[in-house]
């Protein structure tokens, strides 16, 4: 309609205004488009205004107060596992915190096991042997295929069915597997340890600025300095030496079998160990088929013609092929790691307090629905964002620089 | 070397398992005590409660409607596997065929006994919850896909708030909005069937993510495409439903079908809010004290049972994108 009539006035000197009716003005492209929008819009808002006087009359029904104080009162109730130390005694406000952490703590490290076993299932996928290609495929098949929930129940089902921990499945009397959870040595609280830490860090910091030298002094002049050795030698001395003149501290608590359950070292708990278990392989499935798929993506071509300008397979790996397939794997990864996280909130199923959980319990003792559910999709909404801005960067950093 | 090190770990590990699997197995009995003394899988718990497992709580004597429901779904699953039959009426043949297995498992037409939605429960729950999501959710999804690509900006706001925010949390938490915050928003009175709420949320997150696939089809579409269109006269809608979306529609099919998988597995998450789909079932099946401690072998069962659908779904899938990777190059 825009064309006809803007074809029509052209060719006429003296614009004449087309006269104001009904007809002409739906006929208006511009008034047509605010028109609709002003529909979708005012449904919506209507929707939303009949929506919230039916809360408002069911809540001062029941008389039931809204907003967000409720946060600083007592919460009153226990979580399982809380590394903030929660009691039933603090705010609920500590027990989101407690929640967010625990959700954490079981995706970080299902991030990590994901990755690690993804990677490796996806290059065993690639291999020339057979059996390797076809046991990584079954895997993937297998783990891909099914619900993450039935796999997680699954897990748990094989863990509470362990035996009892005065039989518990140990290794050598150093860990426990049990109908309890796995018990695992851990080192005795000592400063000297946080020293190793950050020399270690401080030292895998310098040996990527070292890489990055030695890569751009290449590029001026043309010598190869062999600082890989150098920086295995740095990454495993630094730490090793603080340690050392730390005064070696090396005393280990191994958990004991007292009374009716271990103590000493770390403790997992089955319904820890069941959702990190799920989570880890489920996810580990896809990433396996990213990285195959990323790997596939890079041409023989670019092979071959970094063998025929004489490259060494490390810098065909780390030069050629690496950074091309990063390109292909790392927004479908992204995408697994969010989903990852969110899926956590499965553990509600087996009982392990993660956020979805305890705000259920919240929800339960302090009647604000609606609070504790905004509370809960903001958390969520900004843990998913968090991560997609982190791949986001990074994915700009692998992506091709047009030059 | 490493053929070695996989073959050990094969060595180890299958003849247990096909010890405890076959041969010390017990197959089939009525007394839970006979596995107590076997050493190996009891596989009678699958016999004993394959029922409840696949049906729920629907009444016993009118499982044959639930095998009929199972039955319609999977044989029109079939026939739409064909690309002959490809068209917007087959979409119209699903939402009748939703509509009928909905009748059939709800009753009190035809002399039907009329069954309660709270009654429903298993592998009919589980395909009909499915189909609905994808059914209800396509059309949601195209629309928000158009909205987000919309020249009108409120709507394009809307739609990419909509998409984002859906996309950012969990399934289980939308689920859970729709069974809790639904009723809060309804005039009192007012009730919501609670299979309806649920099935309500899945549809919005199934929605959320084809949303996005079918825009990048969209974008996919040479924009001489829309140019030659409008060229025509042809309206928007024209366009959209004769020009552009049987084109993207066929470019995105197999990365759908991932999503497709996807749903079907999100139907298990019902059965947090307490809806008895498989897994469900399968829970409410083993509170039976007699029985619970072989609650290995049934989720072994539901594990494969689950496995063969999506399984075939996904083995389809792969077909289809070589199939259709083929037609374009030629």
């Amino acid at each position: 309609m825009r064309q006809t009539t803007a074809s029509l006035s052209r060719g006429r000197p003296p614009p004449k205004r087309p006269p104001i009716n009904l007809q002409g003005l739906w006929h208006n492209v511009g008034f047509r488009n605010f028109a609709y929008q002003l529909l979708v819009v005012g449904t919506i808002i209507g929707l939303a205004v009949f929506m919230v006087t039916n809360v408002q009359d069911a809540l001062s029904k029941r008389g039931i107060s809204t907003g967000f104080g409720f946060l600083f009162e007592e919460a009153g109730f226990d979580i399982g596992e809380a590394l903030t130390g929660f009691e039933s005694t603090d705010t609920f406000l500590l027990a989101y915190g407690t929640a967010v952490l625990n959700t954490l703590k079981v995706s970080v490290l299902g991030v990590v096991f994901a990755t690690a076993l993804g990677v490796i299932l996806g290059i065993a996928r690639l291999s020339s042997n057979v059996l390797i290609s076809k046991l990584s495929s079954t895997y993937v098949e297998l783990f891909r295929n099914t619900p993450l929930l039935v796999q997680v129940i699954f897990w748990y089902t094989i863990i509470t069915k362990m035996p009892h921990p005065k039989q518990a499945w140990s290794l050598s009397d150093w860990a426990f597997l049990s109908n309890r959870g796995l018990n695992v040595p851990w080192p005795a609280a000592n400063p000297v340890y946080f020293w190793t830490a950050l020399a270690f860090a401080l030292a895998c910091l310098s040996a990527i600025l070292i890489v990055r030298w030695a890569d751009a002094r290449r590029r001026r002049t043309g010598h190869k300095i062999p600082v890989l050795w150098w920086n295995i030698v740095l990454v495993l001395a630094a730490p090793f030496l603080v340690w050392w003149f730390g005064g070696a501290p090396s005393e280990l608590v191994i958990p004991k079998f007292k009374g009716f359950n271990f103590v000493g070292g770390v403790s997992l708990s089955p319904e820890f160990l069941a959702l990190l278990l799920g989570l880890s392989l489920y996810i580990a499935a896809f990433i396996a088929e990213i990285v195959r798929s990323g790997i596939q993506s890079v041409s023989r071509g670019q092979i071959e013609a970094a063998h025929a300008v004489c490259l060494s397979p490390g810098d065909t790996y780390r030069k050629v092929i690496l950074p091309q397939a990063l390109r292909v794997i790392i927004p479908p990864a992204a995408a697994q790691y969010v989903s990852l996280v969110k899926n956590s909130s499965l553990g509600v199923a087996i009982g392990y307090p993660e956020l979805f959980n305890i705000n259920n319990t919240i929800i339960t003792l302090s009647g604000h629905t609606l609070e504790a559910i905004g509370m809960m999709m903001a958390i969520y909404l900004s843990i998913s964002f968090t991560i997609a801005a982190i791949m986001n960067l990074y994915n700009r950093a692998v992506q091709i620089k047009e030059r | 070397m490493l053929t070695l090190l996989a073959m050990w770990a094969l060595f180890v590990t299958i003849p247990d398992f096909i010890s405890w699997a076959f041969i010390n197995a017990v197959w089939q009995t009525d007394d839970s005590k006979d596995c107590q003394v076997a050493a190996g899988a009891c596989w009678a718990v699958i016999t004993e409660k394959h029922r409840v497992m696949l049906f729920g709580t629907f009444p016993y004597d009118e499982h044959w409607r639930g095998v009929l429901a199972i039955a319609i779904i999977i044989i029109l699953a079939v026939i739409s596997g064909f690309k002959r039959f490809w068209s917007y009426r087959l979409f119209l043949v699903w939402l009748v065929a939703t509509a009928l297995v909905f009748l059939l498992l709800l009753g009190g037409v035809f002399g039907l006994k009329p069954i309660g939605t709270y009654q429903w429960g298993g592998l009919p729950l589980t395909l009909l919850l499915f189909v609905g999501t994808v059914v209800g959710g396509m059309p949601l999804a195209v629309l928000l896909a158009l909205g987000r690509r919309s020249s009108l900006p409120a709507i394009k706001a809307l739609c990419i708030g909509f998409i984002e925010i859906i996309r950012g949390v969990p399934l289980i938490t939308v689920l859970f909005m729709a069974s809790l915050m639904f009723p809060l928003f309804m005039p009192e009175g007012v009730t919501i069937n609670k299979l309806l709420r649920a099935e309500i949320g899945m549809i919005m997150f199934f929605a959320a993510y084809a949303a996005e696939i079918v825009r990048g089809g969209l974008q996919a579409i040479s924009l001489g495409q829309y140019e030659a269109a409008e060229a025509i006269g042809l309206s928007y809608w024209q366009k959209t439903n004769r020009i552009i979306l049987p084109q993207a529609l066929r470019i995105v099919l197999p990365a759908l079908m991932s999503d497709v998988i996807r749903a079907f597995k999100n139907t298990t998450f019902v059965s947090i809010i307490g809806l008895f789909d498989v897994l469900g079932a399968t829970a409410t099946a083993l509170e039976d004290l007699l029985w619970v401690r072989y609650a290995l072998e049934a989720y072994i069962f539901i594990f494969i049972l689950y496995f063969v659908f999506c399984f075939s779904m996904s083995k389809y899938s792969a077909h289809l994108e070589r199939d259709l990777s083929e037609g374009r190059n030629l």
